[in-house]
């Protein structure tokens, strides 16, 4: 997939949405060992009661590798230089994330041409979850 | 409150080999399906050397190594206490399988809100490759609900 023309974008273009399925247990088992982040509160219920919380809930991770997701769809990863996000809500199981991303500004970094995207992602309720900025250089 | 002490000291390091059946295994579990994350083949054709470690995989790297959470375990915090506020990261070569890369990790700042009762621990770290050369940067910032 090529990357956008330099050219070609104008700050407010807006990238594709990205939509996910609802989160669901096995998604987040899966993300848990595919991560590295073993924290209980992700897939144990009992852990995540003990914790306060009502049931599991999903890792901030697999929320940002899905912002991760729209970004590589629109340009190709060797092109993303820096990708920042805030972690604003928990995202609970059955939420079904919107992941949507807007150029905001045109720039020059590190001698290369580039784009800072605003990106974040919320859930089917319009609730926030994670907001963030990444940086993409394009030819 | 955690000990303003150890601001600026490093808090350990580890060194994880980029497997392809990991980074396959990372790609199903995010729902990720563009063949350059699974195919070598792919990969190669799209200019590189080996299936590429997805933009947020190298998180994967440092919590494989324990580092964050054995440190705020020997902070005494139970992780039941603690949520992921931020994280950053900057690209400055692109980390494929074969790789073996070792990430170093250093606390960056410590400070509170609403008088302590939310704490918050800034850690950055540095990603070097086989070669070691500095591959990417990471920060991520820890809240912990007191």
């Amino acid at each position: 997939m090529p990357a956008p023309a330099f050219d070609t974008i104008e700050v407010g273009d807006r990238l594709p949405d990205l939509l996910l399925p609802p989160v669901d247990r096995t998604t987040l088992a899966l993300f848990a060992g595919a991560s590295g982040d073993h924290n209980p509160a992700h897939i144990d219920i009992d852990a995540a009661r003990a914790s306060g919380m009502p049931d599991v809930f999903a890792h901030g991770m697999l929320g940002m590798a899905w912002l991760g997701r729209l970004l590589t769809s629109w340009a190709p990863q060797s092109r993303l230089r820096r990708f920042d996000v805030r972690f604003s809500g928990i995202t609970h199981l059955g939420n079904a994330m919107r992941c949507s991303g807007q150029v905001v500004e045109k720039l020059e970094h590190e001698g290369e041409r580039c784009v800072r995207l605003e990106i974040s992602s919320m859930n089917q309720y319009g609730q926030p979850k994670i907001d963030g900025v990444a940086l993409v250089a394009l030819p | 409150m955690i000990d303003k002490k150890w601001i600026g000291q490093e808090v350990g390091h580890s060194t994880l080999i980029i497997e392809r059946g990991r980074l396959k295994f990372f790609a199903k579990a995010i729902g990720e399906t563009d063949p350059i994350y699974s195919d070598e083949a792919a990969a190669r054709a799209a200019g590189y050397a080996d299936l590429p470690a997805p933009p947020t995989f190298l998180f994967a790297a440092e919590m494989d190594s324990g580092v964050l959470f054995t440190f705020i375990d020997r902070l005494g915090i139970p992780l039941s206490k603690v949520l992921h506020g931020e994280q950053g990261f900057e690209y400055l070569v692109p980390v494929v399988a074969g790789d073996i890369v070792t990430v170093s990790s250093r606390v960056k700042d410590i400070y509170d809100k609403r008088n302590g009762a939310l704490e918050f621990l800034e850690m950055e770290s540095t990603v070097t490759n086989q070669d070691g050369v500095t591959v990417a940067k990471l920060r991520n910032t820890t809240v912990v609900r007191n």
